[in-house]
């Protein structure tokens, strides 16, 4: 029993860095009033970037860069969009999703010559922490993990500090919250939402990259099934706090790692695969009353505009 | 003389519809050429590459008629994002609610036998759409309720509805064979073949009457009415004492409606039986159309037509010259950022007026 809920947690922090990091992402980017639909693309094209590079160069931690670096540039491409040139923040989000898909499986075709899937390439190796994986049931779920397992929890902690304990999150929330305020003291407005868009594109990137390189070692084709979308409700039960927003990633993946788990006894696969989605509803629905978005998240800000 | 014509011109652009003609054209165009860079980029030639595929989509009547058999369901499929979204409401779950329509479609088509066409065929259509409208009742309620983002709950019903219909064609509902697929449905069930030795049914015809009948409701109804204002304001629709949360979940289920009767068109028109994968994701095609269409009926078939043709000629595009159909979701996602930015455009006009340098 206790060595079967052992596994269960286990599982549930190996399935949890795409959800958790795109999740952070969007926390930064909402917090900045820019909502970002298009997690789900970014994390899709993070997951190819990394395999496509890995595949020419060989080495995947290569891969992992040009997954963060691909994942920013989308971020960046909807930043521009949506505070450049106005842009409806949802349908850029959308076109950012569509577009990913198109090229991505396009691209699969180009290199692989498959629509499914890659080939495989060399992946990121576990990591066996030396101390930790001797003490009993925390070694059994943090000794031996992926690397990027042990990244996304640094970053989860460095996310939390920066965004409540500096100067730089004090001004990125009051970016959010009230615009014109924080443009009256002085904070340049546009220039914190450009940095910290770009900033949940490349976290996407590097969840996708995880989810290509540290779990499957190779790409196919929609890999990223519907994980941004999950990471904005995990986003939404977090209110908006990368802590938050990592323990709601941790609820979701625990219903997938059950869910794999409850595979094979009796139930058509079916209902078992509809966990997860029919959850992200239900929490949906009971935190939304309670969460109160950033205030001026959706909206376009101009400078010297009343 | 000339000066004239150019404020003319310029006086035109400013009437608003003809501004979002014009910027869903040029947005088209730029689409157009960014693909040819990635074809070219993926070491191929664009000009063969867009060359089959005008050929794939228009060269014949055949492949007109095949064009058009794949415009019906994107015409749906425009219709549910726009009419959701002149609410307000983005409607993503089309997806889904075309796979729920789709089978109750089918389910009715095959359980009753001996029924004159005059009443199988209206039941079955009928049950398609109530079945996608009830599939948007969920995000709906919950977005009028609480204000869970429709854009989540829409996409979650997607995978859910679509495992649904997988189990189904899997495992009560399926034919003999290997294929997950449903049996086909009677006779008396099946929209008709239109032409002769192609696919088009008379399903574009029922899509057709949908472009009119949301024209009707959008623009000559009180509810029309309504969903519009609570689209531009919904706290001065409140205030003018309209039902905000009424709005949203008509508009929400009609939308469904819509996407459901996309799904029973494809089943009893063109398939005749629910094939599991029907949908080469049309309900996501229907978001391009949609804001190609700048979510108006008349612009919705517009931009159903052009996806349509790309759809189909794509196909002919990657038997001639190996370039893939997915140039075409590429495509789309592009047209939805640059229509998605009008501002974009403006640039070209600063650019003119005060160089490169004055226009960023």
């Amino acid at each position: 029993m206790l060595s079967s809920i052992v596994s269960l947690l286990t599982a549930t922090l190996r399935i949890s860095p795409p959800i958790a990091l795109a999740s952070i992402g969007g926390a930064y980017s909402e917090r900045t009033g820019i909502i970002n639909i298009g997690l789900e693309g970014m994390i899709l094209m993070g997951a190819f970037a990394g395999v496509a590079t890995t595949h020419f160069v060989g080495n995947p931690w290569v891969g992992v860069l040009s997954a963060v670096l691909a994942g920013g540039a989308l971020g960046l491409l909807h930043a521009v969009l949506c505070i450049r040139f106005k842009a409806n923040q949802v349908v850029s989000g959308v076109g950012v999703n569509i577009l990913s898909l198109g090229l991505t499986t396009l691209l699969l075709q180009v290199i692989w010559g498959n629509r499914g899937a890659s080939d495989s390439v060399r992946g990121l190796r576990p990591l066996s922490l030396p101390v930790i994986r001797d003490i009993p049931i925390i070694g059994d779920i943090l000794g031996e993990q992926n690397p990027l397992v042990y990244l996304m929890l640094v970053i989860v902690v460095v996310a939390w500090l920066v965004m409540f304990r500096t100067p730089l999150g004090l001004r990125i929330r009051a970016v959010g919250e009230h615009p014109e305020a924080a443009d009256t003291v002085g904070i340049h407005v546009h220039r914190i939402q450009y940095m910290c868009v770009t900033l949940s594109g490349m976290l996407s990137g590097l969840g996708g990259a995880y989810l290509s390189l540290g779990w499957l070692n190779l790409f196919s084709q929609n890999m990223s099934a519907g994980r941004g979308f999950i990471a904005l409700a995990a986003n939404i039960f977090g209110k908006w706090n990368p802590a938050g927003a990592f323990g709601a990633s941790l609820l979701f993946s625990f219903t997938d790692a059950l869910q794999i788990k409850l595979q094979g006894v009796g139930i058509p696969i079916q209902f078992i695969q509809m966990i997860p989605y029919i959850l992200t509803i239900l929490v949906l629905a009971s935190a939304v009353k309670r969460a109160v978005p950033p205030a001026a998240i959706g909206k376009h800000y101009e400078k010297g505009e009343k | 003389m000339k000066k004239n014509n150019y404020h003319r011109v310029i006086q035109l652009l400013k009437r608003e519809s003809v501004a979002d003609v014009f910027i869903s054209f040029v947005a088209v165009v730029a689409a157009l050429l960014v693909g040819a860079v990635i074809v070219y980029i993926s070491g191929s030639s664009p000009y063969e590459a867009y060359k089959a595929l005008y050929e794939g989509a228009f060269g014949s009547t055949y492949d007109f008629c095949q064009t058009l058999t794949r415009t019906t369901p994107l015409i749906f499929t425009g219709l549910t994002v726009a009419f959701a979204f002149r609410c307000g409401l983005f409607n993503i779950g089309g997806e889904g609610q075309l796979y729920i329509g789709g089978m109750t479609a089918a389910i009715v088509g095959i359980s009753f036998t001996g029924l004159p066409l005059y009443i199988h065929l209206p039941l079955a259509v009928a049950a398609g759409a109530a079945a996608g409208g009830a599939w948007a009742l969920v995000p709906s309620v919950l977005k009028a309720r609480v204000g869970a983002h429709e854009v989540i709950t829409t996409i979650m019903m997607n995978y859910i509805g679509i495992l649904l219909c997988s189990y189904l064609a899997n495992y009560p509902f399926k034919a003999e064979g290997w294929i997950a697929q449903t049996n086909v449905v009677e006779p008396s069930a099946q929209l008709p073949r239109l032409v002769a030795s192609t696919q088009l049914s008379a399903a574009i015809f029922l899509a057709l009457a949908c472009v009119v009948l949301t024209y009707y409701i959008l623009y000559k109804t009180t509810l029309g009415y309504e969903i519009r204002a609570v689209g531009l304001n919904p706290d001065a629709a409140e205030y003018g004492g309209i039902s905000v949360q009424k709005s949203i979940v008509l508009a929400l289920v009609i939308s469904g409606m819509l996407a459901g009767l996309g799904g029973a068109g494809e089943v009893l028109g063109l398939h005749k039986r629910f094939i599991f994968g029907f949908s080469p994701g049309y309900g996501f095609d229907g978001i391009a159309v949609a804001v190609l269409g700048r979510n108006h009926p008349v612009g919705v078939v517009l931009g159903a037509l052009l996806f349509g043709a790309l759809r189909n000629g794509g196909m002919v595009m990657k038997q001639m010259t190996n370039v893939p159909t997915d140039l075409v979701v590429a495509i789309q996602g592009i047209v939805i950022l640059f229509v998605a930015a009008p501002e974009m455009f403006r640039i070209f006009r600063r650019i003119k007026k005060g160089g490169i340098k004055n226009a960023f």
